[in-house]
């Protein structure tokens, strides 16, 4: 598996950490139940997913994967600063 | 005060000399580490060209010659490899002295390519990684920076406590090279 790193170019998968699914984190009066999901509930898809790794092994970026776990294309990558995941609100 | 020998990283270790390829130690007198301030980097860059003739290099590349380098090191980060920083680069980025932190080695020789491409998950060969690329990547599990010297010779530098792993790891693939003639 080869990730597009936004800054470094392609490279190869070992040079990266996953993270996990790439969530927006809900704004501050959302709510325990908003926050409970953010937490907690994660979806399974056969498909496309979107998920946060760390290219740990290169530059340093946090970077925002969107990749098909069907076919283990990646479809996209972005720094993970220009995808605004801080504040869903 | 007591009388202290200061050893370099790689003392006792290299040189190292198989088949074709060599790799030697460099103990650059200066490493320091840039990381521009907000808004500063163009200021940055003007003042290290104009001081050390090296501007603050683009991802993947190095700028400056042998002795005064300026090498990518990831993210909004450079190293000033060689010169002690000049003081006005101080008001345009925070500097930090890693001088000896680094275990630098340079491999060169007909087949230093195959040697690290049985380490690194990089195309290293000339015509694609060329005089001037620099490269923060992994060399077997050791977070490694990764230059090709404007002589064509290899620079690489790891982890000064990580030294003993990096030349057991190159020595072990220069020998399966070596073997296959």
């Amino acid at each position: 598996m080869r990730i597009t790193c936004p800054i470094c170019g392609e490279r190869d998968r070992r040079e990266f950490y996953y993270q996990g699914a790439a969530m927006a984190r809900p704004s501050e009066d959302a709510g325990a139940e908003a926050f409970h999901d953010y937490v907690h509930l994660r979806d399974n898809p056969a498909g496309v997913t979107r998920d946060l790794w760390y290219h740990e092994g290169g530059c340093g970026a946090w970077i925002v994967v969107e990749r098909n776990t069907l076919t283990h294309e990646i479809l996209s990558t972005e720094l993970a600063e220009a995808a605004s995941l801080g504040d869903a609100s | 005060m007591a009388e202290l020998i200061a050893k370099s990283a790689c003392d006792g270790l290299l040189p190292l000399s198989i088949g074709s390829v060599t790799v030697t130690e460099e103990v650059p007198e200066h490493l320091t580490g840039l990381a521009p301030f907000k808004g500063q980097a163009e200021a940055l860059s003007a003042a290290m060209q104009a001081t050390h003739g090296a501007a603050f290099p683009a991802p993947n590349r190095a700028t400056g010659k042998a002795g005064s380098r300026a090498v990518w090191f990831g993210r909004e980060m450079a190293l000033l490899v060689g010169p002690a920083p000049d003081a006005t680069l101080a008001r345009h980025a925070a500097l930090t002295d890693q001088s000896d932190a680094w275990a630098v080695a340079r491999v060169e020789g007909d087949k230093a390519e195959d040697v690290l491409a049985r380490l690194v998950p990089l195309d290293l060969r000339p015509e694609v990684f060329k005089r001037g690329h620099a490269a923060r990547t992994q060399l077997q599990h050791l977070t490694v920076s990764i230059n090709r010297l404007n002589d064509g010779a290899f620079q690489i530098m790891a982890f000064r406590s990580m030294a003993a792993t990096l030349v057991h790891d190159l020595k072990t693939a220069m020998e399966a090279v070596a073997a296959r003639g």
